[in-house]
């Protein structure tokens, strides 16, 4: 047995079981645990198939363009990373941008965070409570009721309508085509709601699927199309003009509407059914808290969401920032993405090399040189592993850590940090629903912990769209239709050299871009994205990553059904698209779990 | 009232032949218009985003790489029962938002368009993080073009001659020349990777 400087036991010489893939997530990644004879988990290393640096794509392109690339590295958070790329262009080149910008970006920022929030939740998390074949078994009368016990102000309630769903979904599993629900175990004991909230939820993962269209089309509104929004360096694509019927585009005054229309919307899905869904299902789960890993020591946020533009101070930033290290939520430090101290990539656990061991780099400093090659102990060959070996390197994804810590990232870490810091609203949301659960503080460290602080976030980003919302239609009545500065577009302005850098909350977490511009063209580009720091492999001092760290002690019920795994990874809503490439080679999606 | 019809082109251009459907649609848009009820999008990797054009549509063209273990560059037309027989039984497209899963929630929802027609290409090389399209896969966005303006002419579906709608197509920066052309060289920017999907490579 080993302890990790951050405080973890590990014990590799029980039964290992391999998860690959792990399902329902963006991109690929594959997870590795010995359990003990009890079927507990002593030992766990996460994997990301495969990683490519931005910078293959980027070197010696025009920075301004640089977002349009960077929002196609992931299917999911295109537009966060087209803003971190702008941010980090600006910050480069000491580009301002105006009020009006500021609050679009927000506004868009945080529809993100909501619209990934609610997907994540219902579509891709809340299988792992929920099991929808169950729900076929549910008394709608009986549904009906808990419906309107669990949420009063929800129309939706009717016995009637969950009929008319149970019906549609038996219509669905009886095609066949079970789809979005296969590769479930139905019936595994890990699942423990009663039909009639099986039923009550599976109708919700409906209701969300009609509600993020609605979602999206702000994204359409500002960035002018969707799925892939426009973005600019200097402010914000979309010209306002309120006064006139306008040019084909132009943000008027009956679009505005029509955002702020999807703003209430969404607000009301989440007040009425989000939050009440994670407190009925969560009511059920309440001895299951498990899955907390570095969430009670180490958590990073860098803050989103600034009120004045181009004013990313810690008191300006409604997501908060801050460090909090060795489990002492009394102390949170503050952050700074261009120290090179602070933000350093490792990889003596990762599949590239720096030519010397122990080595970290500060992301402008960044290098991507790979060096595929397995451990003494692994198993199998390097075509067709079977056995990772954790001694040696073992992942694509580096090892992030902040002043040599590994850390969360993610709704819980930036909660965490928020209640630390005494947060006014992050403080009564987090009290409020620990108070309504009749749970302990200690409880948010935990995988539940997590899936709650997702969904008060998404009501919280609710609010804070209304008052960007509010400002940004306030000022364009002021007289100001500004949404872009373009003095420095040309590159004749630029400097001969810079660098700089963005970062954004992610819905998943701290996301950061770090860009190097030699005469006007893209020198140097890494992002380091929220599920590197997650799912990092361990680093030269031992210290295990947060997914690593997460898996630790929970008790799986069947070990060859990996439920447990699987609901605490996809508690982090993990994204490897970014981090990691994604292929089996037969192009076959279906998770092999091997019991050792 | 004409039909509804929705060109969608899908994959990710920053993986060599997995940028097909987004090259066909864009090459078709270069210089084909079509009436108002004709959509062209550039769906990339996105998933549910994709839901509210399919709820438009009561036809829909798809462009994708697909694996059928065929020779590279071999084109494979499927159409409407056959699209989603697929699902959940091979993984027909390569990219990571299974498009069969957009298909099954679409008629898990009741909107399903009623006509579907996929038009597949076999690529060549996926593994190529940057990299563009390969000539056998590049040469089968005309042939493939082809099949899609017969069918939809067979529908009562006819383009004409000169630029379509681009605003749903990609930023010009990563339009297919602009992406191809300006990529770093290999000595600039590393191309190796994972033996496990580089066999020789190692």
């Amino acid at each position: 047995m080993v302890t990790t400087p951050n405080g973890f036991d590990l014990d590799n010489t029980g039964r290992r079981i391999v998860v690959d893939p792990v399902t329902r997530i963006e991109g690929h990644m594959r997870c590795e645990v010995n359990v003990d004879d009890q079927g507990v988990i002593r030992n766990a290393v996460s994997t990301g198939t495969m990683w490519r640096g931005l910078e293959v794509i980027l070197k010696g392109r025009d920075p301004r363009d640089a977002w349009a690339f960077t929002e196609r590295i992931c299917g999911v958070c295109t537009g966060t990373h087209a803003l971190t790329s702008v941010r980090a262009v600006e910050d480069a080149l000491g580009i301002t941008i105006p009020d009006n910008a500021n609050s679009i970006r927000n506004i868009m920022q945080l529809n993100l965070e909501i619209h990934d929030h609610v997907v994540h939740f219902y579509h891709l998390h809340a299988l792992d409570w929920v099991n929808p074949i169950n729900a076929l078994k549910a008394d709608p009368k009986a549904t009906s009721e808990l419906q309107q016990a669990v949420s009063p102000s929800h129309p939706l309630s009717s016995p009637g309508y969950f009929r008319d769903v149970q019906n549609r979904l038996k219509k669905f599993v009886e095609s066949g085509q079970l789809g979005l629900f296969k590769n479930g175990y139905w019936d595994n004991p890990a699942y423990l709601l009663p039909p009639e909230a099986d039923l009550m939820a599976t109708t919700h993962y409906l209701e969300a699927l009609d509600l993020q269209k609605e979602i999206v089309k702000v994204h359409t509104i500002f960035g002018g199309k969707n799925p892939h929004p426009n973005w600019l360096v200097g402010g914000v694509p979309c010209p306002i003009n309120v006064h006139s019927t306008g040019a084909v585009g132009a943000i008027n005054m009956e679009r505005l509407n029509m955002v702020s229309s999807i703003i209430d919307k969404c607000h009301e899905f989440n007040v009425n059914v989000y939050l009440p869904d994670v407190k009925a299902i969560g009511g059920f789960y309440k001895n299951w808290l498990y899955g907390g890993g570095l969430s009670s020591k180490a958590c990073l946020a860098y803050g989103d969401i600034p009120e004045n533009p181009n004013d990313f101070s810690p008191e300006q930033l409604y997501l908060p920032r801050g460090a909090i290290i060795d489990g002492n939520l009394n102390e949170v430090h503050d952050v700074d993405q261009r120290d090179p101290e602070q933000v350093q990539e490792f990889v003596d656990h990762s599949w590239y090399t720096y030519g010397e061991p122990g080595r970290g780099l500060h992301p402008w400093d960044g290098i991507t040189e790979p060096n595929y090659e397995l451990g003494p102990n692994a198993k199998g060959t390097k075509t067709d592993i079977k056995e990772l070996d954790e001694a040696g390197k073992y992942s694509w994804i580096k090892a992030p850590r902040w002043r040599g810590h590994a850390m969360e990232v993610g709704p819980l870490a930036r909660y965490v940090v928020g209640y630390a810091k005494g947060h006014e609203d992050i403080k009564n949301q987090v009290d409020g629903f620990l108070r309504d659960m009749n749970l302990p503080v200690s409880a948010l460290f935990s995988t539940l912990g997590r899936t709650a602080a997702r969904a008060l976030e998404s009501e919280y980003c609710g609010r804070l769209q209304r008052h960007f919302f509010d400002k940004l239609v306030q000022n364009i009545k002021n007289g100001d239709e500004s949404t872009a500065n373009i003095e420095k577009w040309d590159p004749s302005t630029w400097p001969k050299e810079a660098k700089g850098v963005g970062a954004t909350e992610a819905p998943r977490g701290a996301l950061g871009h770090w860009i190097k511009i030699k005469d006007g063209r893209i020198e140097n580009y890494q992002c380091v994205v929220p599920t590197t720091w997650n799912g990092s492999p361990r680093d030269t001092a031992g210290n295990i990553g947060a997914f690593e760290a997460s898996l630790m002690n929970t008790p799986m019920e069947r070990p060859d059904e990996p439920v447990e795994i699987l609901r605490t990874l996809h508690s982090f809503d993990p994204c490897l698209a970014c981090s990691t490439h994604v292929m089996s080679p037969d192009g076959d999606e279906l998770t092999t779990v091997k019991v050792r | 009232m004409p039909a509804n019809v929705l060109i969608l082109g899908i994959g990710n251009v920053l993986w060599a032949d997995e940028g097909f459907g987004v090259r066909c649609v864009e090459r078709l848009a270069g210089a084909h218009a079509f009436d108002d009820n004709v959509r062209l999008l550039d769906g990339g990797t996105q998933g549910l985003y994709l839901l509210p054009f399919l709820e438009e549509a009561d036809i829909l063209v798809v462009f994708d790489a697909v694996d059928y273990g065929l020779a590279p560059g071999t084109l494979k037309i499927v159409e409407n029962d056959a699209v989603p027989q697929f699902l959940g039984a091979k993984k027909m497209s390569l990219h990571q938002t299974g498009f069969q899963d957009v298909i099954a929630t679409a008629r898990l929802m009741g909107y399903c368009p009623e006509t579907l027609l996929l038009i597949g290409c076999q690529p060549q090389e996926l593994e190529d993080y940057g990299g563009g399209l390969r000539d056998v896969v590049a040469a089968q966005i005309d042939p493939a073009i082809r099949v899609a303006l017969g069918k939809l002419a067979d529908l009562g579906v006819h383009a004409r001659r000169g630029q379509g709608d681009q605003s749903l197509l990609a930023d010009a920066a990563i339009l297919r020349d602009a992406y191809e052309s300006g990529r770093p060289d290999a000595d600039a920017a590393c191309r190796t990777g994972d033996a496990r999907f580089f066999p020789a490579a190692d």
